[in-house]
């Protein structure tokens, strides 16, 4: 075990935890802001309350994607100064303008929604919401185009002096190909997550507090939710389906470790399964569909799929000796994880509406246990799905361009990442811990009361509580 | 100007924001125990910054992605050399925020008892912290040729850099304190004036040792005014706590933060990151910048949109301009 080890798996740990919290922060934000404005258009009390009772959990939650992401921005600095001295130029831009731009948006108008609730006509307080979901999800745009270029490279030249990336073409670094396909399948993904945690939600308390007063607002949302849902689902595969031949086409040999494809074949199958050796080279047993990966890599049933060992004597040609093939087991087992995972999110919203047909109330405890596992499940796909993308892109940090190893930090020694990442790890697994409770207990104790009166007049300003306090 | 010089100014203007507004709610958190004697008058000092705790980070983020893009040299040494202060300030930052947000979400007081703790620490650790890096940056650090920290961290606890890090805390302290007594009502209120002289006067001596080392360290004419300037504020600022003019001893306390900032990007300039070991390693605003082109786009962007980002913020302070007294509080 060396410091870059330590780096790369700190790197990862405090990404796919950056991760949990972000899909629900990005999909939750827009639909309490649908929520909200459907409480404006038909003034019907049961949209104030899920309005209010989502974005609770909303909060819990944000709090968590906010000092995460901290850490995010710090770190490329602190364990990876030789990447950033490489592209800087290029990569710190979009970062830059993803805080001036989204991060000021969103943070300043959730304090004012937060807060705001008397303090702002109704109007401007349900567009502070609106605006901070617009923050969100543009903010997720930079990054990902900043993430892209590490993908497939795009918009600059190499200074033959310094060594360094250049940039040369900012509109190109921001139209990235991958970026394009890869922010609508993150947004995808992110809404998965949270039309999941609606539902969930929902379900537990149209199953379990059945005589409550508030069930009429509980069937909606779990409907909302799923409708949510199973248009995520579609967006996700038809997303997910255009991003397989992009990244066949930058990054073939993702694509070639997606399937742990050895030799090159034309048409190639894609195996649900495999059982075999643990680096996949030699296979026992494998449930295969066939032309499938061929379509999936190419749109063609019976295009060629390049083959690892192909790839991999291609690039040792190209970039010298030493390996370019990522660690299969990983990539192959993260890709179907991520499909699978997602898309079982995907059809438990359809039992559920299935459920509630004309106007039928769910009873059964099975469902109930699907309905609560509903959140999870797409959690976990995204974070596969992003180990995916990033291991897959292995040995490169810039595919292409620079090695992993070649951009971590020289300065910083193996006994201060041990302790940086002991200790990241440590708060981190804590704070998961409670902010799980505190979801739960929030979720359970149901709806708010809302009275919907206007504030009295000011004259005992002193005395009035606010409508919002820490 | 050169685009250099400009980013070399963003990038000061950015931290000066930076450490004005997160300065006063770093001193609220700090704070907390003394200011606030009960569960409801603690409620009302973190209620004093709720709603603008997180916009006045994005401050430091924005500061971070914008040294990151102008001066990516600049930003891959200094955050890999000052390595574990750093992380010790992200943890701070950690359990600060998530203690705003979940402190009141039970009602044990073991559990507001420890979010309470969490706010403290994470308040103090920062104010002390960022003192020692800035003054550390003014001061120089050893560098090497290829511009690598290669000082190991106890060369950054120089006592130059103590000094540094016990006046942050100082100035934030009375700022904090100073905000309080600006945004509450009642008891409070007159608590948070009378700690504010007492605590500013210690600052006012801390701030003077500390501007009079960094001139004599680094010195440029502008520096100097700067110090003067920032020196005078901190003293009127003082003076008007005394009278109990709250507004302007925020004034006071706002500007004297800001020029002393300022002051040391002032004597830094033109360099970035000194070295104190091989001249070849001094970090420079020329030698560690990006690219023409690419500081020429984000000069547009910052130009665009700066300006919108300063319009929304200040209106968020307008909205919540009201101040606070336990009477606001909610029962629950
Ligand atoms: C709920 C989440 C979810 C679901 C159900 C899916 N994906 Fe996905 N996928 C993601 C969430 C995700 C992700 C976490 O958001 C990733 C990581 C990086 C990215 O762009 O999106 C991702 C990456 C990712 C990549 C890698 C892109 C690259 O590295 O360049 C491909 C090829 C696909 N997906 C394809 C699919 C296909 C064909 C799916 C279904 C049939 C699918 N995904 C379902
Ligand atoms: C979109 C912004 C992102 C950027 C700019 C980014 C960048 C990076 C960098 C610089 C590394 C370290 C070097 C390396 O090991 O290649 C890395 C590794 C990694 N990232 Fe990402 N990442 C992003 C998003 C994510 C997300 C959202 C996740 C997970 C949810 C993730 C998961 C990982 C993992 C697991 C590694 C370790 C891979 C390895 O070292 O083998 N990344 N990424
Ligand atoms: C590894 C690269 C990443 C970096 C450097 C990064 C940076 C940050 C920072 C600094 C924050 C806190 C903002 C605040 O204080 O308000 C944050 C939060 C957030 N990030 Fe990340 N992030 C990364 C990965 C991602 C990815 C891949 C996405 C989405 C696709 C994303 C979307 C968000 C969202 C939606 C938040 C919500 C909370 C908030 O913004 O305040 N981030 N991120």
């Amino acid at each position: 075990m060396d410091a870059l080890d330590v780096a790369r798996w700190q790197f990862g740990v405090t990404t796919v935890y950056h991760f949990l919290f972000v899909p629900l922060t990005i999909g939750l934000s827009v639909l309490v802001a649908i929520l909200q404005t459907m409480w404006h258009r038909t003034g019907n009390e049961r949209y104030l309350k899920l309005t209010k009772f989502y974005g609770k959990l909303f909060l819990i939650n944000f709090a968590m994607g906010v000092v995460t992401g901290i850490v995010q921005e710090f770190q490329f600095g602190m364990n990876w100064s030789d990447y950033s001295r490489f592209v800087g130029d290029i990569f710190g831009a979009p970062l830059a303008i993803e805080a001036l731009v989204a991060f000021f948006l969103e943070s300043t108008f959730i304090g004012l929604w937060i807060f705001g609730w008397d303090r702002l006509p109704k109007r401007a307080h349900l567009a502070s919401i609106w605006a901070a979901a617009i923050g969100t999800n543009l903010s997720a745009y930079f990054i990902l185009a900043a993430n892209s270029f590490m993908q497939n490279p795009v918009g600059f030249r190499i200074n033959p002096d310094s060594g360094r990336a250049e940039l040369t073409d900012f509109p190109a670094v921001l139209t990235n190909k991958v970026a394009l396909i890869t922010f609508p399948h993150t947004l995808a993904g992110s809404f998965l997550v949270a039309g999941s945690l609606i539902v969930a939600v929902g379900l537990w308390h149209v199953i379990r507090n059945r005589d409550s007063a508030d069930t009429g607002a509980y069937r909606f949302a779990t409907k909302f939710g799923s409708w949510v849902v199973l248009v995520a689902s579609a967006a996700v595969l038809f997303t997910g389906d255009i991003q397989g031949k992009i990244m066949t086409d930058v990054q073939p040999m993702k694509m070639a470790a997606a399937e742990g494809l050895y030799t090159t074949e034309s048409p190639a199958s894609f195996s649900v399964l495999t059982v075999g050796s643990l680096d996949g080279s030699r296979e026992v047993f494998a449930l295969k569909i066939p032309y499938l990966l061929s379509y999936l890599g190419t749109g063609d049933p019976h295009g060629t799929v390049r083959g690892i060992d192909d790839l991999q004597a291609q690039y040792a040609t190209q970039y010298g000796a030493g390996s370019y093939t990522p660690i299969i087991p990983v990539t192959y087992w993260s890709f179907r994880f991520m499909i699978t995972f997602g898309l079982a999110a995907g059809a438990i919203a359809l039992l559920v509406l299935w459920s509630q047909r004309k106007g039928r109330t769910p009873r059964s405890k099975w469902l109930l246990r699907a309905g609560l596992a509903m959140p999870v499940l797409p959690l976990l796909a995204n974070s596969f799905g992003w180990i995916f993308t990033e291991m897959g892109r292995q040995p490169w940090i810039v595919f292409g361009e620079m090695l992993t190893r070649n951009g971590v930090s020289r300065s910083v020694s193996l006994a201060e990442v041990l302790t940086s990442f002991t200790a990241f790890t440590l708060i981190y697994a804590t704070l998961a811990v409670i902010e799980v409770k505190l979801l739960l207990r929030y979720a359970k104790a149901g709806v708010p009361d809302v009275n919907d009166q206007p504030p009295a007049d000011d004259t005992d300003d002193a005395e009035r509580p606010l409508a919002f306090a820490y | 100007m050169e685009l250099t010089t400009i980013w070399f100014l963003l990038v000061a203007v950015l931290f000066t924001g930076y450490f004005i507004l997160e300065g006063f709610d770093f001193g609220v958190g700090m704070l907390l125990p003394v200011l606030g004697r009960d569960d409801r008058e603690r409620r009302v000092l973190i209620n004093t910054i709720g709603p603008v705790w997180d916009g006045n980070e994005v401050w430091l983020i924005t500061a971070g992605g914008a040294m990151f893009a102008s001066f990516p040299e600049w930003y891959a040494t200094l955050f890999s050399g000052f390595y574990l202060p750093l992380v010790l300030i992200l943890l701070s930052l950690i359990v600060r925020g998530v203690a705003f947000e979940y402190r009141h979400k039970r009602p044990e007081v073991s559990w507001k008892r420890r979010w309470d703790a969490a706010i403290v620490v994470g308040s103090l650790l920062p104010s002390i912290l960022w003192g020692v890096a800035f003054a550390n940056i003014l001061r120089g650090v050893p560098l090497n040729a290829e511009h690598e920290y290669v000082g190991g961290l106890f060369n950054l606890l120089n006592p130059y850099a103590l000094l540094g890090g016990a006046t942050t805390l100082a100035l934030f302290l009375t700022h904090g304190a100073v905000f309080i007594a600006l945004k509450t009502t009642g008891d409070i209120r007159e608590r948070a004036g009378a700690l504010a002289v007492r605590v500013g006067v210690g600052a006012a001596v801390l701030a003077v040792g500390f501007l009079t080392w960094t001139l004599t360290i680094r010195s440029s004419a502008a520096a100097v005014v700067l110090a003067v300037g920032a020196a005078l504020a901190l003293l009127g600022g003082l003076a008007a706590a005394r009278v109990r003019r709250e507004g302007w001893a925020f004034t006071g306390t706002a500007v004297a933060i800001g020029l002393a900032v300022a002051t040391l990007f002032a004597a830094l300039f033109p360099n970035v990151l000194p070295s104190t070991l091989d001249a070849a390693g001094t970090l420079t605003a020329t030698n560690a910048a990006a690219t023409p082109y690419s500081l020429k786009i984000m000069t547009w962007v910052a130009v665009i949109f700066t300006p919108v980002v300063l319009g929304y913020q200040a209106w968020t302070y307008w909205v919540f301009r009201k101040r606070i007294g336990v009477g606001n509080i909610p029962q629950h």
